[in-house]
């Protein structure tokens, strides 16, 4: 059978840079599913904007290399030619469904643009056809889901709308880049299995663009894996699970998080206990300041955490995992009982539980949104010593030296500023800012979630090392079992602000008891790397 | 001394790729440079006199008439010729280029005044016999000075308004964004015509009164920063670390605000400059005598039969607003994101 789409030698770069791509090529036959690999940078999604010259021409060139689809090459077809095929040939689906909708159309509107653009489908006929698309795409009820806007529907459903749009035409080719990767473990899993049913249905191959090997494990017939815009090694994916060949596609498979924590000596006298911690956030109020109606974010959580213990919150995004972080920290308001060393910190105001901050500490998810971008990397660091600390300059620049020897930094990096510096290096220093005050718990609030496997396991491990050499206690938040898994000795299973489940972490991960765990434990699609012996 | 940051640099870049707004900097500075040594180009008292071997300073000192044999124990009056003709005959002087101080009288005029310009007073004399050079350097320094110290003042007051606004939000912010809509309703010229009825006002007082009100153009945007930024997760991170408000405000929050803040400031200087100017036209500025192009412009408009006073206002003052304005262009195109 002939080859649906051709990528041959392809090269691009970017105005007078270096090439993003280079030489990449690829091909896809008909029906099958191909998955595009790689670290973020590793141009990825730049090869699969410039298949429908998605670029910005401006900027990108070509200087080598050949897109054919069907024989018809794509770098030299007319904008005209273009036009015909995108949307209706070849169909796209972006990373991010929250803004890839336009919030001031109905979901109507927009899939039946691209309806009457390249079938001339108008009136009743078009309403009929996108009825038929959002129920091939499973939204329930669609009739009424017509008249919606992108803002009515959740994360799942604008997927669902985009994957409507691009089907629209019955596409030969869908380029699906990072499709789930917004989305929560539960949604991705039902959003691959549609894909997947849908390919079967109508035929057509799929280029799907992803990090994440447990996907390609489970979706792709073939993958390809990208580095720095070069393709090293292409194989059928059981073969390329197998027998690796490249080093890279070695490390990228290494780089999956281990399945289990390090077992500490842990006391049994709690050092954390919390009970009944209940988070409300007030939606409306009446002109005299009462609370008229409330979102309720946290209901009555209870757990402890025993010295060098580490407890994984889970739960899909808005289940309230980060606001019991900010609730344990005092960054909002709560009610119930923090206990801390058996010394009550409920009741304390900011003032007062001030000196308690540095025996609680936090590292956020967003390595470039949380340091100070304005600040060198030694006053991000130092900034708490001043307060909880004040030495001298000399021993506060020993002791930020050695807690950046700590997090594995060059000390000598201390003069510079943040954007100097990768995400997972970031990250490092965000640990450094909160293991320099040398607390006893330390609130992680996913922390590796923006940041690519291979770094991700350079960050767990070196979580792994400080727990182990300073006796820290962590709480763990992430909707990532797998990395939750390679840290937690226990588990506390969210949903809607409520405890699912809670309790030891491998009894959880072994023989889940709520349905929700389970539903939760067998989409998370775990890939472990067969033991070669 | 920290090096740039790149962001610092590729602003400083953007300023000066704009040659039109780097080139008014140069110029402006020069000009207001220049002028701050008015006493020095434009007095009517020599720079330096010898005088029977003895070297005097009138610029910067007095001295009696009866030095230069004189019989009045009051400051020499340099301009006139008996003293004149004394020096010269015992000495020498130097002179600064225009020979006149702002509320020199000139009374050698052979013409009535207003005189218009000849090789004495380069651009005439105003209808006091005043020479309109001095007039429009020492004018231009006034109006500079006060613009810049109402700006600053300004810009201290409206950040420290909005930021407070901003930061704590809810009640503070209501009320405070209330007052602001009340006050910027009261009409601020009617307002500084009745206190000028009431006080003789001088520099000051017409600071403090403008003042009053020009603070308020600067607290909505950096209101609307803080409001953004307060919710930054770097800011929740100090917040973690214990810091308080006010160290987590200046540190972490101002220096976003300080964009927005720089981008305006040469629009309000600008702006503080013609306020200035139009009360003095209006007669209710700086106390009467006072250099300054405001009432340059008014005798301009009372003596249209002497066009070379409402020219000379003219022209320094739209030189100078131009030149603030290209400067403010360029201070604005260093600070945009989206210029590379």
């Amino acid at each position: 059978m002939s080859k649906l789409l051709e990528i041959s030698d392809l090269s691009i770069h970017f105005d007078h840079g270096e090439p993003v791509v280079d030489g990449l090529s690829i091909d896809i036959n008909r029906g099958e599913t191909l998955a595009l690999v790689g670290e973020s940078g590793s141009g990825k999604s730049v090869s699969a904007l410039s298949i429908l010259r998605l670029l910005d021409e401006r900027h990108a060139h070509y200087p080598s290399g050949k897109i054919l689809f069907q024989g018809e090459n794509m770098l030299t077809a007319s904008d005209k030619r273009l036009r015909q095929i995108r949307g209706h040939r070849i169909s796209m689906i972006f990373q991010e469904p929250m803004t890839s909708l336009n919030p001031l159309h109905t979901v109507e509107k927009q899939v039946s643009e691209t309806l009457a653009l390249h079938k001339g489908l108008r009136g009743p006929q078009a309403r009929k056809r996108c009825i038929e698309l959002l129920e091939l795409v499973g939204i329930p009820s669609p009739e009424t889901r017509l008249s919606s806007y992108p803002h009515q529907l959740s994360g799942g459903q604008k997927q669902r709308v985009m994957i409507a749009m691009a089907l629209a035409n019955e596409p030969e080719l869908l380029i699906a880049d990072e499709p789930t990767t917004a989305l929560d473990v539960t949604v991705q899993r039902q959003v691959l299995e549609l894909l997947r049913n849908l390919q079967q249905e109508f035929g057509m191959a799929i280029l799907l663009i992803t990090h994440d090997l447990s996907i390609v494990h489970r979706y792709a017939d073939r993958v390809a894996v990208m580095e720095q815009g070069k393709v090293v090694e292409q194989a059928p994916t059981e073969q390329l699970f197998i027998a690796p060949e490249h080093p890279y596609t070695q490390r990228l498979l290494d780089a999956e998080p281990p399945a289990s924590p390090l077992s500490m000596d842990r006391s049994d006298r709690p050092l954390l206990e919390v009970d009944n911690l209940d988070v409300r956030f007030t939606t409306k109020k009446s002109l005299f300041g009462r609370t008229v109606s409330y979102f309720h974010a946290v209901r009555e959580t209870s757990f402890t955490l025993a010295r060098g213990e580490t407890l994984g919150i889970v739960g899909e995004s808005g289940s309230g995992k980060t606001t019991i972080g900010h609730a344990l920290l005092k960054l909002t308001g709560a009610t119930g009982s923090i206990r801390l060393d058996g010394v009550e910190l409920a009741h304390l105001d900011q003032k007062q539980f001030r000196p308690y901050r540095s025996r609680v500490q936090i590292v956020f998810q967003d390595p470039f949104g949380s340091l100070s971008p304005r600040m060198s990397v030694a006053e991000i660091v130092r900034e708490g010593l001043e307060i909880h600390a004040p030495a001298s300059p000399e021993d506060q620049d020993r002791k930020v030296i050695q807690a950046l020897v700590d997090v594995g930094l060059d000390p000598d990096a201390r003069h510079r500023y943040p954007h100097e510096f990768s995400g997972g290096q970031r990250q490092r220093i965000a640990i450094a800012r909160a293991l320099v005050l040398q607390p006893e718990v330390i609130i992680l609030d996913e922390p590796t979630s923006a940041l690519d496997r291979t770094v991700q396991k350079q960050v767990i491990n070196l979580l792994r090392d400080i727990q182990a050499r300073y006796q820290l206690s962590y709480i763990f938040i992430s909707h990532d079992l797998s990395v939750v898994r390679a840290l937690s000795h226990k588990l506390l299973v969210l949903q809607h602000g409520k405890v699912v489940e809670y309790g030891n972490a491998t009894d959880i991960f072994h023989s889940p008891k709520q349905d929700y765990t389970q539903e939760l434990l067998s989409a998370a699609l775990f890939y472990q790397k067969p033991t070669t012996n | 001394m920290a090096s740039l940051s790149p962001i610092q640099k590729r602003r400083l870049r953007n300023f000066r790729n704009n040659r039109r707004g780097f080139w008014s900097l140069w110029v402006f500075l020069a000009l207001f440079g220049l002028s701050l040594f008015a006493e020095l180009i434009a007095n009517d008292a020599p720079l330096v006199v010898s005088y029977q071997g003895d070297l005097y300073f009138p610029v910067v000192e007095s001295v009696p008439e009866e030095t230069f044999g004189g019989f009045l124990p009051s400051e020499a009056d340099y301009r006139d010729s008996f003293i004149a003709d004394e020096i010269r005959a015992n000495g020498w002087m130097i002179w600064p280029p225009i020979r006149f101080n702002y509320d020199t009288i000139n009374y050698d005029l052979d013409v009535p005044s207003p005189a218009p310009p000849s090789s004495e007073n380069w651009l005439g004399t105003d209808d006091q016999g005043r020479d309109v050079a001095a007039r429009v350097i020492y004018g231009f320094r006034i109006s500079v000075l006060f613009g810049l110290t109402l700006t600053i003042a300004s810009c201290i007051v409206g950040v420290a308004v909005g930021a407070i606004q901003g930061f704590y939000g809810g009640k503070i912010d209501l009320l405070g964004q209330r007052f602001i809509e009340i006050w910027s309703g009261l009409p601020v010229l009617y307002l500084l015509i009745i206190l000028s009825s009431i006080v003789q006002p001088n520099f000051w007082w017409l600071l403090g009164i403008m003042l009053l009100f020009s603070w308020m153009g600067l607290v909505d945007v950096v209101r609307a920063e803080f409001l953004r930024a307060r919710n930054f997760e770097y800011v929740r991170a100090a917040r973690a670390l214990g810091l308080g408000n006010r160290k987590i405000m200046f540190r972490h929050i101002l220096p976003n605000a300080m964009v927005a803040t720089l981008t305006f400031m040469p629009f309000i200087l600008t702006g503080a400059i013609t306020g200035l100017t139009s009360l003095d036209f209006l007669g209710f500025g700086l106390p009467s005598g006072s250099p300054s192009l405001g009432e340059l412009i008014a005798q301009g408009k009372a003596n249209l039969h002497a066009p070379w006073l409402g020219i000379s206002a003219f022209v320094s003052l739209s030189v100078m607003l131009t030149l603030l304005v290209f400067v403010g262009e360029a201070v604005r195109d260093a600070f945009d994101p989206r210029k590379n």
